[in-house]
């Protein structure tokens, strides 16, 4: 009898154990990655910036040197991040001022959204190497068809991709292509922005830009801010359209900052430098982003802010 | 604003996103020729579709296929199992730390991958697997934190009471999760399947870093070496790209109401 009782403890015990544990093997898989695939490299990557490590051979420990060469040694570094931010400067606000007028013009009852929202939406979905290609040909500066186009129009065409004044510029179109994603999400934004609140301010004969101005983008700035974080931190991360399009040229016009960590890691396999360039881009983005977000208080409406300040002043 | 204006902006823009695509296909199917002649000729006299067979044998195209299809496939399962098991995870148990564990998944969106490029290439290489498409494949298994943050917003929709009446009835969590959840969370599963189909298809970095031997390349790879062994042969690499796009956008057609529909995007706002 006693022994019985005995065995139902233990069990009740290890089925409480169980019990316990079963929410984190649910959630292991992400642990384990995190430990391993994002954990792991940071940490990695962190050490290795202090080091002249390269692929073979014998690695040594040089303190902040890697740092030091690159912020004060090394002209691309500098060039590299120019370059980044001047691609940054154009591209931000390209892809979410229009990113918002395709999705403002979508909101409209007109007849076939559907067919317009997915004509917009597909350049996002085929690969950045069919891009470039694509894109290439485009830009071509005897065949090419934007130069034929232009030419209709009077306009006589720049070698998009062989002018240094013109090759980021080409860029920066070529990836606002692509910006299909950015208006999806300002549509599904568009779309929860209640509908009273434009039939008042119509019965109150507001006219639309006022309505634009005044209750379209504060209901959606929330939205705005998550794509303006997200392109800042796409622009920084450019690398395959400069890689496959330009290669950085015309004259190192297209050199941009995530090509600089690629060549020197991949290239002259000077793995500690290219390391510690990554890190200088952690930071940046991370700086970046956080400024956007402390700046937000003052340009972000969040509904259930408001709400909440309404029920402490009743 | 005018309804006329409305709809002269939305045709001009669309002619802007349709014609690339356009020009694309016309290249692929010109003649000689055609390609080259001015001003540029928009429906040729013959739509060559031999071409496409004529470049596909360019390169070793049908290993390159394979490659890109056993990656697909493989990460694809991957990501779909291990994103609903730990979205589930988050969703649905109170344990200690679920919270902060939470708030580290989302701000690993924040890494660049740059920073991780250099020492994973390094770990993989290790592990022996550069030149392999493990690198490519083995950490879809280990959940997305953007996948796994997408189906838990979709798990929370779903009423706590059906979890309660299965427990009542004797399920376990695993029966309650692969029983009742997986089959409630399909349309997710198609969008977090759709989404990492395209990523992984149209890859070209990771390949690029991870793969040395033309016969580990994947399609994108293979379409990039075009530009360095025929420099001119435009209609070849035109024809690829088009083949290339092909499969994202039949599953872009047939997932498009997931994709497009509000409520499993608005969730990302929450």
């Amino acid at each position: 009898m006693s022994t019985l009782v005995v065995q139902d403890e233990a069990s009740e015990e290890r089925h409480r154990f169980i019990e316990k544990l079963t929410p984190y093997l649910f959630i292991s898989p992400w642990i384990l990655g995190f430990l391993f695939f994002t954990l792991g490299p940071l940490i990695f990557s962190f050490i290795m910036s202090f080091y002249d490590w390269p692929v073979v051979g014998e690695r040594t420990f040089v303190g902040l040197q890697n740092y030091e060469v690159m912020l004060t040694e090394d002209p691309l570094f500098w060039d590299s991040l120019w370059i980044t931010v001047k691609f940054g400067l154009f591209f931000v606000p390209f892809n979410v001022i229009l990113g918002l007028l395709l999705a403002v013009l979508l909101n409209q009852k007109v007849f076939g959204t559907g067919v317009f929202r997915t004509i917009f939406y597909l350049p996002s979905v085929i690969s950045g190497v069919a891009l470039v290609t694509i894109w290439a040909w485009i830009y071509s500066h005897e065949y090419g068809i934007l130069n034929f186009l232009l030419g209709l129009a009077g306009i006589e065409g720049p070698n998009w991709l062989g002018d240094p004044n013109w090759s980021l510029l080409a860029i920066v179109i070529a990836s606002l292509w692509g910006l299909g994603g950015t208006m999806l999400i300002l549509l599904t934004g568009l779309q929860s922005i209640p509908k009273e609140l434009y039939e008042a301010a119509k019965m109150s004969d507001v006219p639309a830009w006022a309505r634009l101005i005044y209750i379209t983008i504060p209901m959606l700035s929330p939205m705005l801010l998550f794509t303006v974080i997200t392109s800042i931190i796409s622009a920084f991360q450019q690398l395959t359209i400069a890689l496959l399009l330009t290669g950085g040229g015309p004259l190192e016009s297209t050199y941009f900052f995530a090509m600089y960590i690629y060549d020197n890691a991949f290239k002259y396999f000077e793995m500690g430098f290219a390391a510690a360039n990554s890190w200088v881009m952690f930071l940046i983005i991370l700086v970046l982003s956080m400024l956007v977000l402390k700046s937000s208080s003052a340009w972000v409406y969040y509904e259930g802010e408001m709400k909440n300040s309404e029920a402490a002043d009743a | 604003m005018p309804r006329a204006l409305t709809y002269g902006a939305l045709l001009f823009l669309s002619a802007m996103f349709i014609i690339p695509f356009y020009w694309t296909f016309i290249t692929a199917v010109k003649s000689i020729g055609e390609l080259y002649q001015f001003p540029p000729v928009f429906w040729p006299d013959e739509v060559m579709w031999d071409n496409f067979v004529t470049a596909w044998f360019k390169q070793p195209f049908d290993v390159y296929l394979k490659n890109s299809v056993i990656v697909v496939v493989l990460s694809t399962i991957g990501q779909l199992f291990s994103c609903s098991l730990v979205a589930f995870g988050f969703a649905r148990f109170k344990f200690k730390g679920r919270d902060a564990i939470f708030v580290l998944l989302l701000s690993t969106m924040m890494i660049p991958w740059d920073v991780k490029m250099i020492p994973l290439y390094m770990e993989f290489n290790m592990l022996g697997w550069i030149n392999t498409l493990k690198p490519l494949i083995v950490p879809a298994y280990f959940a997305d934190a953007f996948f796994v943050f997408l189906l838990r917003q979709y798990i929370m929709t779903v009423p706590i009471e059906i979890d309660e009446a299965a427990r009542m009835d004797g399920a376990n969590s695993w029966q309650i999760y692969w029983r009742i959840h997986l089959p409630l969370m399909m349309p997710a599963l198609v969008l977090v399947g759709t989404f990492h189909f395209m990523n992984a298809w149209n890859d070209y970095l990771g390949p690029l870093i991870y793969l040395n031997d033309q016969s580990k390349y994947t399609l994108t790879l293979g379409l990039s070496m075009f530009k360095g062994l025929h420099e001119t042969d435009i209609t070849s690499i035109a024809a690829i790209t088009v083949v290339l796009c092909i499969p994202p956008l039949i599953l872009f057609f047939f997932a498009q109401r997931y994709i497009m529909d509000g409520s499993i995007g608005s969730s990302v706002k929450g």
